[in-house]
């Protein structure tokens, strides 16, 4: 049996397609009208409201509770101010990633980390020797993510707290009427959005004050589905998708280090040690063998293809999430791992990890179509991410 | 008087600015002239009353060419258009008829009804959409002129035969009625569920004076189906910020490659010397100089009021004096306090996220064209109507909402001419209308902008009011378009051109006349 989010007497209501999906042994929507457009669309254009309590949560409290994270993510943790949030992957020994997630630091001596994966075993294991506390809040604490361009004037009329002051990855608590909550300007999306941190008791609470408040301002409960079409489009990267944890992997071929997901950013080229420097570092100073990155399917190309067999282009309302190969003068040269049209950008999209020295931005690829039962190639360029990068995200 | 500019285009229309931004892109030094102090023509989107957003005219969109999307870069200049899902019609007796984005929830919903319908109503579905696929390439296409031996003509004559021939007898038969017959009769031969045939014979009558059974109604029916959005065919949508974003978007590309864009600035009239444009003199007596002149204004402006018709070949000014205009539509604008209810299905339901139709019968729709026929209004009109702030909150101030409803039979000949109390008039016989299926419209109402076709000329400009630059009628089309012989964007007078909607292939906010009309400049200057 899978588990419900603390949310789940509100959103089970408005699933009307039952179109239900795992995401980490939860029962989550995979959208609540039988087809994502609207949701994606408030995404965009207003508000939507994402139910996002399946990440896993830790609170990590102690005199050692910054060494033992510094020790286990890439990013210098030391740098991590009280009220800021930190978006980071973390390593094995040999610079593989294993998961990425977000390190928030809610006071002097205390941080919550999210991540994709269960993670408690790999903290315990950091933690040896160290004055830390390790507390497992997955269950305990729901979160919803509301985003979009009207995500903001919704919040500012629920708590007193002084959102237009809150920057881009940071975070406060407050009050949103009466329920303490935590709000961090984060998001899985690439537009303005925040993600608020709740009691599970009173979960049910926070999505009634929301919806009630966030009404006349087009809020849009969503689902994976449109979310999936926002973090393509915001190039971002899902583990068990677009990489595998170094902890899953069956074969170290299905490893990645952070400089070939797109993630080198984040390796802090300075700090103490921490999981898998000396292998990032080599891999640095020798640069990447793999990158991933933006492809943008050239449309022409797109619609000859279908054409042939007398029809219009097929354009799926869903991302895909599925590994097509990626061609340079017919030969395989990397594979893309998701990918959707995009309805803002009027491009059909994908993300791909390609091979040295042919992930350029405005390299030349061909990608696999499959075009009425036949296997085609479309042109496609490299683009570097993110795809779409509004102003309003961070200003 | 110098040539400042390589291209002038009168009128910052939708038109007008793709145009423009073709010409720019190809590296032509281009300034827009718009009489009015904002840029759009029928795409504008003005705050008419305080704190409420309209799409004065031109409400959603659908018809605007990918490939003007795609080469202007326009999402990166702001286009985002947002999906309108469904269409209700109230009965008139209490029930209703809707059509859903999803397809199985449609099905049932026109099962209740009539389930031979809900099995017709997908295999029609089918044949339109070869129908739209049947004439995209046309508009793509300068149109050729059948009568003359230019192998430019017949190459493109040939182009069409052979696209034609390549249809197949079924879906050729099946185009030739379309161009022919009424769309009361060609939704006849599929449906028998009245209020079905009603709502899609709507779409058949839009823009022209022409009732669902007059002959020649079933092609707008189809130019109302070509409409595609993201390779969907027949898919609507709201533009966020209404239809002005997209013209603002459109603006922003031209400039991005060059133009300049004036607004409040009116030209009077074109230059011309010895057969030859060169510029063009404002209202203020200012003379701008460019060897290109390009009108986006309808053919009767273009042809009898920018330049002296006595210039122009008889059987031209003859042709356009000819041309159908006889706008026959309305626009009201409401600023609502709150939601509208409907009777058939009350509360703040999905079916206010898309449009509500007001034709219940095709007989409703037929009488409301008699009215208009002997010159009135229609007592009880067809209306489209939709709320953009449901889907665009910031169209109106927080829980508060526009309403669009346009409103067909409003001829432009009324009997006794329009007067502020026919205007009002014919505002109030619409929220009558509306209040017969929404009883509490009334009293939601903080402010009202009720536009007649006379309102759209004075305004836009657009002769007549007709909201298509020119009835989409048979026998003005393709290459008849405006005038025969005259239809490919060219003029007499040498380095003036036309490229409005009464071009090739027209109305809506389909940017393809603008497009053609730059394409061929461009050509012809190569």
């Amino acid at each position: 049996m899978l588990k419900t989010s603390p949310f789940h007497p509100r959103t089970a209501a408005l699933v009307r397609a039952q179109t239900w999906r795992r995401w980490a042994g939860y029962q989550m929507a995979s959208s609540y009208d039988p087809l994502p457009d609207r949701e994606y669309a408030a995404i965009r254009s207003a508000a939507a409201l994402l139910d996002v309590s399946p990440l896993y949560k830790y609170r990590i409290t102690g005199r050692d509770a910054m060494r033992l994270l510094d020790r286990m993510v890439t990013r210098d943790m030391t740098k991590l101010k009280v009220g800021q949030v930190y978006y980071t992957p973390w390593c094995d020994g040999a610079g593989k990633v294993i998961d990425d997630g977000t390190v928030s630091r809610l006071g002097e001596t205390t941080y919550r980390l999210t991540s994709a994966d269960s993670s408690l075993r790999w903290l315990h294991m950091n933690a040896a020797g160290m004055e830390v506390a390790i507390e497992d809040l997955s269950e305990r604490l729901g979160a919803l993510s509301l985003q979009g361009p009207l995500s903001r004037a919704i919040l500012s009329r629920l708590s007193a707290a002084d959102l237009s002051a809150l920057k881009y990855f940071r975070l406060l608590e407050t009050t949103v009427r009466d329920i303490p909550v935590g709000i961090s300007r984060t998001g899985y999306t690439g537009d303005l959005g925040y993600e608020i941190w709740v009691d599970a008791s009173r979960a049910v609470a926070l999505w009634d004050a929301l919806i009630d408040a966030g009404t006349p301002f087009g809020i849009t409960p969503a689902g994976v589905w449109a979310l999936d079409i926002a973090r393509v489009e915001a190039g971002l990267i899902m583990m068990d998708v677009d990489y595998f944890s170094a902890h899953h992997a069956l074969i170290e071929q299905r490893k990645s280090s952070p400089f070939e997901i797109n993630l080198g950013w984040a390796v802090a080229p300075s700090k103490g040690p921490f999981n898998g420097r000396r292998a990032l570092a080599a891999e640095r100073a020798r640069g990447p063998r793999w990158s991933f990155v933006g492809l943008e399917i050239e449309w022409d190309s797109f619609e000859r293809l279908y054409r042939a067999h007398g029809l219009p282009p097929q354009i799926s309302n869903v991302a895909w999430r599925s590994s097509v190969p990626v061609y340079l003068g017919g030969r395989q040269v990397g594979y893309a791992t998701s990918g959707c049209w995009s309805p803002l950008l009027k491009k059909p999209l994908a993300l791909a990890h390609v091979q040295a020295p042919h992930f350029g931005a405005g390299t030349p690829l061909e990608i696999e179509v499959t075009v009425e039962h036949h296997r085609e190639r479309a042109h496609a360029v490299v683009r570097k991410l993110p795809f779409f990068d509004p102003e309003r995200k961070k200003a | 008087m110098s040539a400042r500019y390589d291209a002038i285009v009168v009128g910052g229309g939708h038109n007008g600015l793709v145009a423009a931004a073709y010409l720019a892109r190809a590296g032509r030094k281009t300034l827009v002239l718009e009489r009015r102090p904002v840029l759009g023509g029928a795409a504008v989107t003005e705050e008419v009353f305080p704190g409420f957003k309209f799409s004065v005219f031109s409400y959603v969109v659908s018809l605007l060419r990918p490939e003007i999307i795609r080469d202007l870069e326009l999402p990166r200049h702001g286009l985002q258009i947002l999906p309108l899902e469904s269409t209700v019609t109230p009965l008139d007796n209490g029930d209703y008829l809707a059509s859903w984005a999803d397809p199985d929830e449609t099905r049932r919903e026109l099962c209740r009804h009539s389930p031979r319908d809900a099995d017709a109503a997908v295999v029609f579905g089918r044949l339109m959409h070869h129908m739209a696929m049947a004439v995209k390439p046309i508009l793509g296409m300068v149109p050729p002129d059948p009568a003359s031996l230019s192998p430019s003509d017949l190459a493109g004559l040939l182009k069409l035969g052979r696209h034609f021939r390549s249809l197949g007898p079924e879906r050729f038969h099946a185009l030739h009625k379309l161009m022919t017959m009424s769309s009361a009769d060609y939704l006849d031969e599929w449906f028998e569920f009245d209020p079905l045939k009603a709502t899609k014979s709507a779409s058949g009558i839009i823009g022209t004076f022409l009732g669902p059974r007059s002959p020649g109604s079933a092609y707008v029916l189809l130019h109302h189906y070509m409409g595609e959005i993201d390779g969907a065919f027949r898919a609507w949508g709201f533009h966020k910020g209404g239809t002005g974003a997209i013209s603002e978007a459109i603006a922003r590309a031209a400039r991005a490659h060059g133009a300049e864009t004036r607004t409040g600035a009116a030209v009077e009239r074109v230059l011309v010397r010895n057969g030859r444009a060169t510029g063009v003199a404002l209202a203020s007596g200012e003379e701008i100089g460019a060897s290109i002149v390009v009108s986006g204004l309808d053919p009767r402006l273009t042809f009898t009021r920018l330049v002296d018709p006595k210039d122009l070949p008889e059987a031209l000014v003859d042709g356009v004096r000819r041309y159908k205009f006889r706008g026959s539509s309305g626009k009201v604008n409401l600023a609502l306090a709150g939601l509208p209810d409907f009777t058939c299905l009350p509360g703040a339901g999905p079916h206010l996220r898309g449009a509500v139709s007001i034709s219940p019968s095709l007989e409703y729709l037929e009488r409301a064209y008699d009215d208009a026929k002997y010159g009135e209004f229609s007592r009880h009109p067809y209306m489209d109507i939709v709320l953009p702030s449901m889907i665009d909150p910031e169209m109106a101030p927080p829980g508060k909402h526009v309403m669009s409803v346009f409103v067909q039979y409003a001829p432009y000949h009324l009997n006794g001419g329009w007067t502020p109390t026919r205007r009002e008039a014919f505002g109030d016989a619409v929220v009558k209308t509306l209040a017969r299926y929404a009883p509490n419209i009334e009293s939601l109402i903080l402010h009202r902008q009720v536009l007649t076709p006379d309102d759209i000329e004075r305004i836009t400009g657009l002769s007549e009011g007709n909201i298509f630059q020119g009835e989409l009628a048979l026998q003005q089309l393709f290459f008849l378009r405006p005038v025969p012989e005259w239809a490919k964007y060219r003029t007499p007078i040498h380095g003036y051109w036309q490229c409005g909607a009464g071009t090739h292939p027209g109305g809506g906010i389909m940017g393809a006349s603008g497009r053609l009309a730059a394409l061929q400049i461009l050509r012809s200057a190569a």
